[in-house]
């Protein structure tokens, strides 16, 4: 029982944190608001993302004043985890495009959208 | 910033990685409590990325039209369309709870009852308020667009199966985590932890925190991306 005082901080770094990931959040937002589309998009979503994971299991989860021990028995299986969707991804593309080549199913259909459908609902019978 | 970490006369850092696991004697230098917590926690992140992996696969590999998430998650307020809105407030109400429960631990630890207490509450009611949004969103997927978990009337029919199953197993952590925090919030109450020392208190925030966490991503590969 080595923490007597436990995980002990100033309050005013909790308000900071919140507040970043308010802004953070709202940054993600603006993405999607602005319609920021393709490459640049995955790019800042996830970028956005990463900031506030770390910053929520950084300061909320205290991991910063964790020891060294403690901290990568959290953080390698995760990183590891990066890497198993990483090779997904790679797989996944190559299974699409072999269903493409083998299959031949079409490479430019387009989804529907709620508005395709008149107000929405009761879309059963359409499409596929 | 070693200020609590820190043991007696042990080093920081990779020495003290060593140290620790080369001493005869416990590891971690936690409570033991707080140690299984984040063990659990790393298992769920195994279990929440099998749940991502097989998503990004499935969304990759099928060669149907993937719906488009802006378009189906928007709702019509004051008769105008708004992406997202929703999934907007609900991220907001989770960080702000996420906040209030690092108030509450903290509060804990100055061994200020009431405070503690009145912050874990708020803590259970706002993630009460989300899993109540989260009931509405689905709602108005399923009766007003008619998506299902085996098929949907805008593109591949993975989209329905992997949604439902994820937000839904994010929603049950809510839930589970309202009714910890509630528990706890009310033994803070009774005064159990005086004697015992209010660790407890950031073991149920440490989990409440992973909700979070999870959610952050969910918003980002589920509706952004």
């Amino acid at each position: 029982m080595s923490s007597e005082a436990g995980q002990q901080h100033p309050l005013g770094i909790y308000y900071k944190i919140w507040i970043l990931l308010f802004v953070l959040s709202g940054f993600s937002y603006a993405v999607d608001y602005f319609h920021v589309e393709g490459g640049l998009r995955w790019f800042l979503v996830i970028t956005f993302m990463f900031l506030k994971a770390g910053f929520i299991t950084a300061i909320f989860m205290h991991v910063v004043w964790e020891r060294l021990a403690l901290v990568l028995t959290i953080l390698v299986p995760p990183v590891a985890l990066l890497f198993l969707i990483g090779f997904m991804t790679i797989e996944g593309n190559y299974t699409e495009g072999t269903r493409y080549q083998y299959r031949g199913d079409d490479p430019t259909l387009t989804p529907l959208s709620p508005s395709d459908f008149h107000g929405g609902g009761h879309g059963e019978e359409a499409a596929h | 910033m070693s200020e609590t970490a820190a043991i007696q006369g042990s080093p920081e850092g990779v020495e003290g990685l060593v140290e620790d696991w080369a001493s005869d004697k416990q590891t971690y230098n936690v409570p033991w409590g707080k140690a299984m917590m984040w063990i659990f926690l790393v298992s769920d992140t195994f279990i929440f990325t099998c749940f991502l992996t097989g998503y990004l696969n499935v969304r990759l590999t099928t060669t149907e039209p993937w719906p488009l998430q802006t378009e189906i998650f928007a709702l019509t307020l004051f008769g105008q369309s708004i992406p997202l809105v929703l999934i907007a407030i609900m991220t907001f109400i989770l960080i702000t709870s996420s906040g209030s429960m690092a108030l509450a631990v903290n509060f804990g630890y100055r061994r200020d009852k009431q405070k503690t207490f009145i912050l874990m509450v708020i803590t259970a009611l706002l993630g009460l308020s989300f899993v109540g949004m989260q009931a509405f969103e689905w709602t108005k997927l399923i009766v007003d667009e008619g998506i299902r978990p085996w098929s949907n009337p805008y593109g591949a029919a993975q989209f329905g199966s992997v949604f439902f199953m994820v937000t839904g197993f994010h929603g049950l952590h809510v839930t589970g985590g309202v009714i910890y925090l509630l528990v706890v919030a009310n033994k803070v109450r009774k005064g159990h932890y005086e004697k015992k020392g209010y660790e407890i208190v950031e073991i149920a925030g440490l989990y409440w925190h992973f909700v979070d966490l999870v959610w952050v991503f969910i918003f980002a590969f589920f509706y952004l991306l």
